[in-house]
């Protein structure tokens, strides 16, 4: 009874209003589906393409047409899914790309927390290190070449050594990325330096510290095939500049398509172990950044 | 100094039978050459509640870190049961405003981690019994496995109360816990606090800038000068325990309250 007086309000009719449900409006460019997006980008491009290469502006010599580019890619693929030289050459730059990020990761773990966790490190051996590292740090191709020849340790090298500098900092600045509260914290609870720095600091500065290991995952790529470039070898590099310097520009495209492959999958293995590791990172409410 | 400890005397009934906890005897604190704290001289017997308030930057937290070992004094003596404080201690539990939580170990292994940290990872399973128990008691049962972004703020807060008594400490150390609250969770906090620690008879000291909530809790409150702290006045709070919501209406409860207000008043501090 009562609920009924109640809902059925007073005695004065009450006036019905229409239902305000509304949409909120979304510019076009913010509507298109991302599929669609890509592809309709990556059709534009090799339609924009064929027009350079028909209006006859761009000698076919520096620029092969869409259709030659695709046909070489599709060459090059069958030789390296049948094992081919190409295969060689690709596991060859795989080897020194993978080799050179582990290097990388040790020397850079390393000297990132001696740098980030010891004043010693701080003061002694940080300003050296940004010394180096605002060197162009291809320009020591020619020395590791002469150091370590023109096998495959040579372009380790250069790939470990351009690799390592993003570590370092990264690392470094991950170690101070802890709170005052969180050190506070764990020194009331009486930790270790090394329990503090393996159960706090390390964690906190993970999301940094990968920022690292992906600006580390592209070095390491540029460094091992500068690095063939310019001391030959057996690897990917090596057959870029072959097919450059034979003026085989589809050849080149085909084959800048299948390294850039090798990054693809490098960078795309940091990130998902990121995403392993660092599962807590951005949940929006969490103490340690004290950002409550 | 002399007036100083006249005053803190004045807050203590002579003869107390019950053994002092937490002796500071003229402790001062420089950073370099800005004064954080004058000599400081404070009591606190087993199961004393004392809390200190004062103004921004007079040096609460300074006289916190330097009572749990976390920094050192410039000068003076800082003794808990009966041993001059060198370093962190187990017979403390510290909380401060922000729960520090870490967000990669869920509420449980936050809670334990103190045991962890203490007495290895093995230690550490065997306390996850007591963390259990510790959870129901602050009202967090079924979040164990929760991770901390999961929580609320005051969800949060709870559980590092959970983690600062899983090492059965002695004496709590409070840095304005629960600051970041908003007022009926503190309310709430601040029943909580008084229920723990008159169980467990733990000896609590406790940083706030909330005058009713320092009257609350405490038998006694500091009250600290503008930098350089110094404490001037020992507030003795004798009302009745357990205290409860609506004894803070009451005009006794009120009179400690323009009290406190008019000693922080007066030296221009507010
Ligand atoms: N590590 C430090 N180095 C130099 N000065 C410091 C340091 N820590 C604190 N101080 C100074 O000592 C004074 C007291 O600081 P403290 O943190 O103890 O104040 P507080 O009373 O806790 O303030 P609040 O109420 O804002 O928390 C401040 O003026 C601060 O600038
Ligand atoms: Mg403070």
């Amino acid at each position: 009874m009562t609920d009924q007086t109640l809902s059925e309000a007073p005695s004065v009719a009450r006036k019905r209003y229409e239902d305000t449900v509304w949409t909120e409006e979304v510019a076009f460019i913010d509507r298109i589906p991302r599929g669609i997006a890509m592809v309709g980008l990556f059709v534009g491009f090799i339609v924009l393409w064929q027009l350079v290469y028909l209006s006859g502006l761009v000698s076919p010599l520096i620029l092969p047409s869409p259709l030659e580019t695709g046909a070489d890619i599709v060459f090059v693929g069958k030789n390296l899914f049948s094992g081919g030289y190409m295969l060689t050459a690709f596991f060859v730059t795989t080897q020194e790309v993978l080799v050179g990020f582990v290097i990388a990761m040790a020397i850079g773990f390393s000297l990132g927390i001696l740098v980030g966790e010891t004043s010693f490190g701080e003061r002694a051996v940080l300003p050296y290190l940004v010394a180096i590292d605002t060197m162009p740090k291809v320009a020591f191709a020619p020395l590791f070449l002469a150091w370590l020849g023109f096998g495959i340790s040579s372009k380790v090298a250069l790939a470990a050594f351009i690799a390592t500098f993003p570590i370092v900092v990264s690392t470094a600045a991950g170690l101070h990325a802890a709170d005052d509260n969180a050190r506070m914290l764990f020194k009331a609870m009486g930790a270790t330096r090394w329990q503090t720095l393996f159960r706090m600091k390390i964690p906190t500065g993970l999301p940094h510290i990968f920022t690292g290991l992906k600006i580390a995952a592209v070095g390491v790529m540029a460094g091992a095939i500068t690095a063939e470039f310019l001391g030959g070898g057996k690897g990917f590099g090596e057959l870029i500049r072959v097919a450059a310097s034979q003026l085989q520009t589809p050849r080149v495209f085909s084959l800048i398509i299948y390294l850039s492959l090798l990054g693809f999958v490098l960078f795309w293995t940091v990130v998902l172990v990121e995403r392993r590791l660092v599962f807590w990172h951005r949940s929006t409410i969490s103490g340690v950044d004290g950002g409550r | 100094m002399t007036t100083n400890l006249a005053m803190v005397a004045e807050g203590e009934p002579a003869g107390d039978p019950r053994r002092p906890v937490y002796e500071l005897v003229d402790v001062t604190k420089k950073y370099g050459h800005v004064v954080a704290l004058e000599p400081v001289n404070v009591t606190l017997r087993e199961g004393d509640f004392a809390a200190v308030i004062g103004p921004s930057g007079c040096g609460k937290s300074t006289l916190l870190k330097i009572m749990a070992g976390l920094v050192p004094p410039s000068s003076g003596a800082v003794v808990l049961e009966g041993q001059p404080v060198k370093g962190p201690r187990r017979e403390i539990g510290m909380m401060f405003q922000q729960a520090t939580l870490f967000p990669w170990c869920t509420t449980l292994e936050n809670i334990v981690l103190p045991i962890s940290i203490r007495d290895g990872r093995a230690a550490a399973k065997k306390a996850e019994k007591d963390a259990l128990e510790l959870l129901e008691l602050v009202g967090l049962k079924g979040f164990e496995k929760a991770y901390p972004g999961q929580l609320s703020g005051g969800m949060a807060q709870r559980a590092a109360i959970c983690r600062m008594l899983i090492t059965e400490p002695d004496v709590l150390l409070l840095d304005e816990p629960f600051s970041a609250l908003d007022e009926l969770a503190r309310d709430f906090m601040n029943l909580e606090l008084q229920r723990i620690t008159s169980a467990r008879n733990a000896t609590a000291f406790l940083i706030t800038h909330s005058i009713p909530e320092a009257v609350f809790l405490s038998d006694t409150v500091y009250v600290m000068s503008a930098r350089p702290g110094r404490i001037v006045e020992a507030v003795t709070i004798d009302l009745p325990r357990p205290r409860t919501m609506e004894m803070m209406v009451e005009p006794a409860f009120g009179a400690f309250v323009n009290r406190i207000r008019s000693l922080l008043d007066k030296g221009g501090f507010l």
